[in-house]
């Protein structure tokens, strides 16, 4: 049995708790739209207002000087939570932005050089694919004139490796997949994909927006190229997200903004770039927000992402044993633990899951309904919109309860009125 | 804010047993409206005649909010004149942008008044007027095509 960190304890360090909501504890299962924020990110934001404020990378006074050890301390923690050197860790406004850097950037490269994509060049991409990793590419092949392909998903919600062979080939210029499911809750493995990748000279992308909040993370080990992670799903602020990509790659893709402080030097006709991270981050970046973000990194690095993940193991486990008890209730998405995180995604029969979410809303409980930004991957499974149920450090098995008596009630509130 | 509030009786009465919910065939125009943020969507059949309107029917997924307003809009507007239905879908939109200010007026929206209660939930108005900004849409279609 997968143990459980001490919830009350963590739950004093996030003030939100605090507040009620419909005069109701707050039950918050919606962290894989985005996570509450413990007071260390907020004292660090504040902190680097109140004390260090200034342009980083510019100026030659004091506070400047202590703006860019901010901001580059912060790089340097994202770094060692990812396992990699400091340089390759890439600030941007989001993990949307992230990969929309990475698709421009091979988009704009030259014709003849190594990321150039062309018309006989395949892109491929899954069914499971949030909408930010999936239409950034479907825009790279408008563009390029490559072919764009996915893998398929499974009945039981996972990748359908059968056809691999087909999938990935020599023309295969990039793959991007998701590590985890917001949808399903479906963690993949990767090791097959990037083997495949490497012997065909594909890049691999993974993105991470929902397992690296999750799961201990090693680039050294993923074999991929890039990985993307948002951080306000990680504890930390909005306005931040990270790229990681290999040095030797950044430092020779042609820059996707451009403007302040990416360049070398600079003439009236043209232009030359600095090698990563500073090539890829114009402007004056968002150093409160990497800051906030490094705080959120070091309170899940202090309290153990293995320690994390075996938690919400063990709330998903309790969960899904739960929830299966409903008869009228269909979980969408993998119902056994191996290769699962914590995201539950169900349908319940004669309630729409806008009224569902809005009745638990009366009890205080927050949950996602929608298609969740995958509308390609809802169709595949003949559903127009779920509910979902997702779980952090902060929840608890009182938070599970919560939320099955809360459908309980729902149902019966729905058919009270017949 | 109760539930029962916004899920009135008659809404939920709707959403069960929903009126023309039945595209009929050789409509004037059809549209397809979307509501991109969840994903409720409609399909609209809409003819008129002589200024007045002669066949209304819709076919849709989403919420009871949503596909109860529909049903309503579709009993309300029908053989109604077009500036008639186009002043009717004025006070709807009115009632419910009004954060419950306004209640309605029950002789001229009938079952419509069930849906002030949505007016308190914000992120619900858009689930109520879907159908109406369809027949909207539609309205003006017609109307490009001097009917």
């Amino acid at each position: 049995m997968s143990q459980l960190l001490d919830v009350s304890t963590i739950k004093r360090d996030f003030p939100i708790f605090e507040r009620t909501i419909n005069g109701q504890k707050l039950v918050y299962l919606d962290s894989a739209a985005t996570s509450q924020k413990p007071l260390a990110v907020l004292d660090a934001e504040r902190a680097f207002y109140v004390n260090h404020n200034a342009a980083a990378h510019r100026g030659a006074h004091k506070l400047a000087e202590e703006a860019t050890e901010a901001f580059e301390g912060a790089r340097a923690f994202t770094a060692k939570f990812l396992n990699s050197p400091k340089d390759e860790i890439i600030f941007t406004k989001s993990a949307t932005e992230a990969i929309n850097l990475v698709a421009y950037s091979l988009g704009n490269a030259d014709a003849g050089s190594q990321f150039q994509i062309s018309q006989d060049d395949e892109i491929l991409v899954s069914e499971m694919e949030h909408h930010a990793n999936l239409v950034p590419w479907q825009e790279l092949a408008k563009r390029s004139g490559a072919k764009l392909k996915w893998f398929k998903v499974t009945d039981q919600g996972r990748l359908d490796l059968s056809d691999i062979d087909s999938k990935i080939g020599k023309r295969t210029r990039i793959i991007a997949l998701t590590q985890q499911s917001n949808v399903l809750g479906t963690i993949n493995d990767f090791s097959e994909i990037s083997k495949r990748a490497r012997s065909v000279g594909s890049l691999f992308l993974i993105d991470a927006c929902q397992s690296a909040p999750h799961l201990k993370l090693d680039v050294t080990e993923l074999g991929c190229d890039f990985l993307t992670f948002s951080g306000h799903k990680a504890l930390g602020p909005t306005g931040i997200g990270v790229l990681w990509g290999r040095k030797e790659l950044l430092d020779s893709m042609p820059p996707f903004l451009t403007g302040g402080s990416m360049i070398e030097m600079v003439t009236m006709e043209s232009s030359t770039y600095l090698p990563a991270p500073r090539r890829f981050e114009p402007g004056v970046p968002n150093m409160a927000q990497a800051v906030g973000l490094a705080a959120g990194l070091r309170y899940l690095t202090e309290i153990g992402l293995e320690k994390i993940q075996d938690h919400e193991l063990a709330l998903t486990k309790v969960a899904l044993e739960e929830l299966k008890k409903i008869p009228e209730l269909k979980i969408v998405g993998p119902e056994e633990l191996t290769n699962r995180g914590g995201v539950i995604s169900f349908e319940l029969e004669g309630i729409h899951p806008h009224d569902l979410g809005q009745a638990l809303d009366q009890y205080g409980i927050a949950v996602r309904t929608g298609h969740h930004c995958a509308w390609p991957l809802m169709r595949r499974f003949n559903s127009v919109a779920t509910t979902r149920a997702s779980f952090y450090l902060y929840n608890d098995l009182e938070d599970i309860d919560e939320l099955v008596s809360g459908v309980k009630k729902a149902q019966k509130f729905f058919k009270g009125n017949k | 804010m109760e539930l029962e509030s916004l899920y009135q009786e008659v809404i939920l009465d709707h959403y069960k047993r929903p009126k023309n919910k039945t595209l009929h065939p050789n409509p004037m125009v059809q549209v397809h409206h979307i509501n991109t943020s969840c994903g409720d969507e409609i399909t609209l059949n809409l003819s008129m005649k002589n200024g007045k309107i002669t066949d209304l029917s819709w076919e849709g997924v989403g919420c009871s909010i949503s596909q109860a307003s529909a049903s309503v809009m579709s009993e309300l507007l029908h053989e109604k004149s077009r500036e008639n239905a186009l002043t009717l879908l004025g006070e709807f939109q009115e009632m419910l942008q009004s954060k419950g200010a306004i209640h309605g007026n029950e002789d001229r929206l009938q079952d419509g008044v069930a849906f002030a209660g949505v007016a308190k939930f914000p992120a619900r108005v858009k689930c109520a007027l879907l159908a109406w900004m369809a027949f909207k849409d539609a309205g003006s279609r017609i109307e490009d095509h001097n009917e």
